[in-house]
């Protein structure tokens, strides 16, 4: 175990009757980061942060928080709250007294209480409403409610379930930037459990991806991002296009694939374990790295004749929607300026290609 | 002139209203008739009325029987409401919290009192008390009523509770309150309206009852038992000052309930998003 190692998951199995919720789960959360639990519904994300609140127990393995096993610690003796997808505020009390609730509970005296709760309604800039209903509040000024409410007890760390799913998309970015702001002034260790990409990867240091109760990949959003460890990964971020072939040459630093559309090539990596030779890999190039043009252009490896099968403008980039001949699709993501005077009417044809290097090779097929 | 105007017939508005004041009539009429009848000075309910008089309030108050009456049937009453309701929240949170294998049976179980025709359940109430020799006295119509009135405040606080976050239980658990902290400062806290109308409710059901009261309540009779014997003796319009007088009773329960069920549950439908 590191030293900086807040909460450690050793071994974890969760089944729910006959159903593995979680299988075998193995991973670390340090001090102080902001971690993302990402992966769609049933993946076992949510059951993880259940886990480590105490709202569930662990069928097999071992659960630490600094060290020490919580596995069958009930939650109310944990100091690990957790904030509500539906932020489950207590609506006969008022914004203060929702604050103040994990005070009382721990036998904290009234006016220190009262002290405690206004710092942190003052902090999260909601102290004007503190004697107001929670049915008065807007939705952020819910949600910062509910960040106080567990942030009151200043606790090593805090679980967040999707909290931001039920607001529209405006306050959502600006609740984002709430949420980092406040994590990296506290320095409290973070968890959040989300579906949305672009959640995790704007806030988290590091993002755990989970499917079907197995981790896919954790690392930096870039990481991630640029090298996906799993087929899975590549599919599911869908910013690559994802190519599958048989081995025709490989060694430490390039493989070559041979796929329904011809030769794929990597150059210039630096692999651990290169394929065997005739064994099926993966290749993935990501959209913004795979560039289009009218002619195949000279010398060029990883050239592709693709069909235009649609665009999508947002904002300043458009993402081309192409096909291979052999019906495999291929996306290209690109600034305007860089589609200038390319036909990109539908059924149009093009040339996609890009350079060995940007080539990707993923670990698992 | 709103959509609301403009996609509406006179006429169907019109018979709506007619419709509702008929209904109203119907329902009403003879309860009215009772309070008029109570403050007319003649022996017997004829038209055209005598003059007005509070003449049978007067003998009503001045018959002890009455009073003692009264006393049995508030007392048996509150106690009945407290230990229904009670019961009630402690079934309705079972059903909320738990589940378990049998629950459906459970349900039924808990919910069938009120079903039985009262003449059976008040005769088995007698068979059973007698056997125990609890017949005859307060506690025999105290335990009777808390059969019926129990189910009526399980089904009140049941439907409070169905309202509720089902994360707000666990989320008080996790904020560091243990399951009796949280039954203490969430659960009850959140049901509190509907306990008090299970309260009122049920307070009004046993107030009103007769049947089995009139098998098990011997010499202690509540006040509907009374009427009854105030008729088979002779009609007297003691019975429409009576009538009045329970009825204004029974109403201000239920109205009271009806107050803190409604007007409390208003500001949770905003809180939906």
């Amino acid at each position: 175990m590191q030293r900086d190692t807040l909460v450690s998951i050793e071994g974890v199995i969760k089944r729910f009757g006959s159903f593995t919720a979680v299988r075998k789960m193995d991973f670390e959360i340090r001090k102080g980061e902001f971690l993302a639990i990402m992966g769609s519904s049933g993946c076992g994300k949510t059951t993880t942060l259940r886990m480590l609140a105490g709202l569930e127990a662990p069928t097999e393995g071992v659960i630490r928080l600094s060290g020490k096993p919580i596995n069958h610690l009930p939650t109310w003796q944990r100091d690990t709250p957790m904030v509500w997808q539906s932020l489950a505020l207590f609506p006969f009390l008022n914004v203060r007294e929702n604050v103040e609730f994990a005070l009382k509970m721990r036998g904290v005296g009234k006016a220190e209480r009262r002290r405690r709760a206004e710092q942190w309604l003052d902090r999260m800039q909601i102290l004007e409403f503190s004697e107001r209903n929670i049915a008065q509040l807007s939705g952020g000024q819910r949600q910062r409610v509910a960040l106080a409410r567990s942030l009151v007890v200043e606790p090593e760390i805090l679980l967040l379930d999707e909290p931001l799913s039920a607001l529209d998309a405006a306050l959502k970015v600006r609740m984002q930037s709430v949420l980092k702001n406040l994590q990296r002034e506290t320095g409290i260790t973070f968890v959040y459990v989300t579906h949305s990409q672009s959640e995790a990867f704007s806030m988290a240091d590091r993002v755990v991806i989970m499917s079907r109760g197995v981790i896919e990949q954790i690392g930096t959003p870039q990481e991630i991002y640029g090298a996906p460890r799993t087929r899975f990964v590549a599919d599911f971020l869908g910013s690559s296009n994802i190519f599958t072939g048989k081995v025709l040459a490989a060694s430490d630093s390039g493989v070559q694939l041979e796929t329904a559309d011809g030769p794929i090539v990597l150059k210039g990596a630096r692999l651990a374990q290169p394929p065997r030779q005739g064994a099926t890999a993966t290749l993935t190039v990501l959209d913004t790295k795979t560039h289009l043009s009218m002619t195949p252009p000279p010398d060029a490896t990883n050239v592709l004749p693709v069909r235009v099968i649609g665009e999508e403008f947002v904002g300043a980039t458009a993402t081309i929607y192409l096909e291979t001949p052999r019906g495999q699709e291929i996306r290209v993501q690109k600034g305007h300026e860089d589609l200038v005077g390319l036909p990109l009417d539908i059924g149009e044809t093009l040339y996609a290609h890009w350079a060995p290097t940007d080539s990707h090779l993923v670990a698992e097929a | 002139m709103n959509s609301e105007q403009i996609n509406r017939s006179r006429t169907v508005d019109w018979t709506l209203r007619a419709y509702i004041v008929l209904a109203y009539v119907f329902v009403f009429a003879p309860i009215a008739a009772s309070f008029v009848f109570s403050l007319n000075s003649d022996r017997f309910p004829s038209i055209p009325l005598g003059s007005v008089s509070l003449d049978w309030y007067r003998a009503v108050a001045a018959d002890p029987l009455v009073w003692q009456g009264l006393g049995n049937t508030l007392m048996i009453g509150l106690i009945v409401g407290v230990v229904s309701t009670f019961l009630g929240f402690g079934a309705a949170y079972t059903d909320y919290r738990y589940h378990f294998f049998g629950k459906q049976a459970y349900l039924a179980l808990a919910l069938l009192p009120p079903t039985i025709p009262v003449i059976i359940m008040g005769l088995a109430m007698l068979a059973f008390l007698s056997r125990v020799d609890l017949s005859g006295r307060a506690i025999s119509v105290i335990i009777s009523h808390v059969v019926i009135c129990a189910p009526f405040a399980m089904a009140i606080i049941r439907l409070r509770l169905s309202q509720m976050d089902p994360a707000l239980e666990p989320a008080a658990w996790n904020l560091g309150a243990s399951e009796w902290a949280t039954m203490w400062h969430v659960i009850v806290p959140f049901t509190k309206p509907a306990i008090f109308g299970a309260l009122f409710i049920t307070m009004a059901v046993s107030f009103d009852e007769f049947a089995i009261a009139w098998f098990v309540s011997g010499l202690n009779e509540t006040l509907p038992v009374k009427v009854l014997g105030f008729l088979q003796g002779q009609v007297s319009p003691r019975i429409n000052a009576i009538g009045t007088f329970v009825f204004v009773i029974s109403m201000t329960l239920v109205i009271v309930a009806q107050v803190l069920l409604s007007g409390r549950a208003a500001p949770k439908s905003d809180e939906k998003e």
